[in-house]
């Protein structure tokens, strides 16, 4: 397996002795002066498929990409509270979010392959991050765990966006997985699809989970209950911040939820 | 639903009322278009008539002369292509950088906001207030002298706002998802900028500046203002020397007594129109080349 040629970081503060993939503290999040997200305290597990789940509006997507730092491109936002990486927190002034990015992957609701090769949408990535090696190599294997290589080989130099949606979406997965990142962020990545198309990206999932940690935000509750290992529920409480209600196993979630609201969110209560 | 409810006579009045209307309006914009249309085969027809006995290889290859069967647009269209490809190379740079500062880059705050406006306010300035500023700064202030590259200056001056204003708008075109995916991937804003929104607002950027060249071909206000001559009978050697354009040799010709000099004139006309014809046909076709599908 080809790595790329990117230095690690140390763990400074090993407060849970590395056993998380990546652990958000007090997290806060404003929009200018709202308040979108509040106190946030989650701690996912390595290679499991953590699934966010809840109304629209409370801010899951928020939170998830609070993992990478991609609320920062958002002019009016602004983080509080922590987000540990391998004992790290990525919002310290001395991390470099081009480094955060590199290391926790995104794949988007809406695929958005470059308007280039499916070849050059996988390559680039690792090219911009240095990377040295079998170029060709890399290319094929991250198609692989993609599920998209059998599809695609005889056609690397067409467009990614010759590709059908659930294509493009597992070429964006590739994509992520090309420059090695140790979690992977997925924002809704099968909404924009077909039921089918859906399925598949879901059996992808648990493949990758072999090999990456992956968090999920979903307003499917099926997608939750099917794909996913851990669920967190969040919920607007009455400042119509976000705030996460309950988090534990998916099974327990679904079966046997502790707090009254989440009980009636997954039985359809409300949302 | 009966019969009765369909055939309603007052709705039926009433609708042929509103396509009559509607085919009135039509009409109109075709009158409209016809107009502006004729108006310009008038124009090219006329010009041609008068132009094209003095169509010739020597009119491309001599220098004006006082005999008209000797003279020629060779000084001015040196001068053009000298003044064009200066402008083009000086204006790309520093039209392109200063959208793409604005459009990527720029915190949006008063400052921003500030230079935006006069860069608005600056494409509305008649161009001979450039010319003065270019007479007072590059000619006299730099002592560059009535040259060609004191013309292309005074030339970028006029056209830059055109040129960033469009570079913005072909590269604000560019959807955000594009570089989310860039950055996501851990690329650097640069990069991000390099590879993925650059090459697909190149298209369009590439049309803003051709248009906005084809302008400064057709500018005489501000280089007659800077001092460029109205005879030059000798070869454009360098960005130093004194030079000439088309549009002026064709007022120079256009204001003397002698008919001939006239016919001249206008075969200076139509060469200049072929040229912004190309021009624009280039933009066109870059257009359609570099567009890209999202």
């Amino acid at each position: 397996m080809t790595t790329l040629n990117v230095p690690r970081y140390t763990p400074v503060t090993p407060h849970t002795n590395g056993r998380y993939a990546v652990e958000a503290r007090n997290l806060r999040i404003y929009y200018g002066h709202f308040l979108a997200i509040r106190d946030v305290n989650l701690l996912v597990e390595r290679k499991k498929i953590t699934a966010i789940i809840g109304p629209s509006g409370c801010g899951k997507s928020t939170v998830l990409r609070a993992f990478n730092r991609m609320n920062e491109l958002v002019p009016t936002a602004r983080t509080e509270g922590e987000v540990l990486f391998s004992g790290q927190n990525i919002y310290s002034p001395e991390v470099d979010p081009v480094e955060v990015r590199r290391r926790i992957g995104m794949v988007f609701q809406k695929p958005n392959p470059f308007p280039k090769s499916i070849y050059e949408n996988v390559a680039w990535g690792a090219r911009i991050n240095g990377f040295r090696g079998d170029l060709d190599a890399l290319v094929r294997e991250s198609l692989e765990q993609a599920a998209l290589w059998d599809e695609v080989k005889d056609k690397l130099n067409q467009s990614g966006l010759s590709l059908s949606g659930g294509q493009q979406q597992r070429l964006c997965i590739a994509r992520a997985i090309a420059i090695k990142p140790e979690i992977i962020l997925m924002d809704e990545p099968a909404s924009a699809l077909d039921p089918i198309a859906t399925l598949k990206i879901e059996e992808l999932m648990r493949e990758l989970a072999r090999d990456y940690t992956i968090i999920i935000v979903t307003h499917n509750m099926q997608q939750a209950a099917r794909a996913s290992h851990y669920t967190a529920f969040f919920m607007m409480d009455e400042d119509r911040a976000g705030m996460m209600v309950e988090y534990g196993p998916t099974e327990r979630i679904f079966t046997n939820p502790k707090d009254k609201r989440t009980e009636d969110y997954i039985t359809g209560r409300f949302g | 639903m009966s019969a009765a409810t369909l055939r309603d006579e007052a709705f039926i009045r009433q609708l042929r009322r509103r396509k009559r209307l509607g085919r009135g309006f039509e009409l109109a914009c075709l009158v409209a278009i016809l107009l502006g249309i004729l108006v310009l085969l008038v124009l090219l027809v006329d010009v041609f008539l008068d132009g094209a006995a003095w169509l010739s290889p020597g009119l491309l290859t001599q220098f004006p002369s006082r005999f008209p069967e000797q003279s020629g647009l060779r000084s001015a269209l040196q001068g053009t292509l000298w003044m064009i490809g200066l402008t083009a190379a000086l204006s790309f740079p520093i039209g392109v950088g200063t959208a793409i500062y604005l459009e990527e880059y720029a915190d949006n705050n008063w400052f921003t906001r500030f230079i935006e406006i006069n860069i608005a306010n600056l494409a509305g300035v008649p161009s001979i207030i450039y010319g003065l500023l270019g007479l007072g700064f590059f000619v006299r202030g730099l002592e560059l002298g009535r040259s060609v590259l004191a013309g292309s200056l005074t030339m970028t001056l006029v056209i830059l706002p055109v040129i960033i204003v469009s570079s913005r708008e072909a590269i604000r075109a560019v959807p955000r998802s594009l570089r989310l995916a860039a950055l996501a991937l851990g690329a650097t804003r640069w990069q991000t900028v390099r590879h993925h929104v650059l090459p697909s607002a190149m298209g369009g950027i590439l049309t803003g500046i051709i248009l906005a060249l084809s302008r400064a071909i057709g500018e005489t206000a501000p280089l007659i203002t800077i001092g460029a001559l109205t005879f030059v009978a000798f070869d454009l050697q360098g960005p130093l020397d004194i030079f000439t354009v088309l549009p002026i040799q064709i007022f120079n010709w256009v204001s003397l007594p002698q008919a001939e000099f006239h016919g001249l004139a206008a075969a200076g006309i139509i060469v200049l129109l072929v040229m912004l014809l190309s021009m624009n046909g280039l933009a066109v076709y870059l257009r359609n080349r570099l567009q890209k599908q999202w």
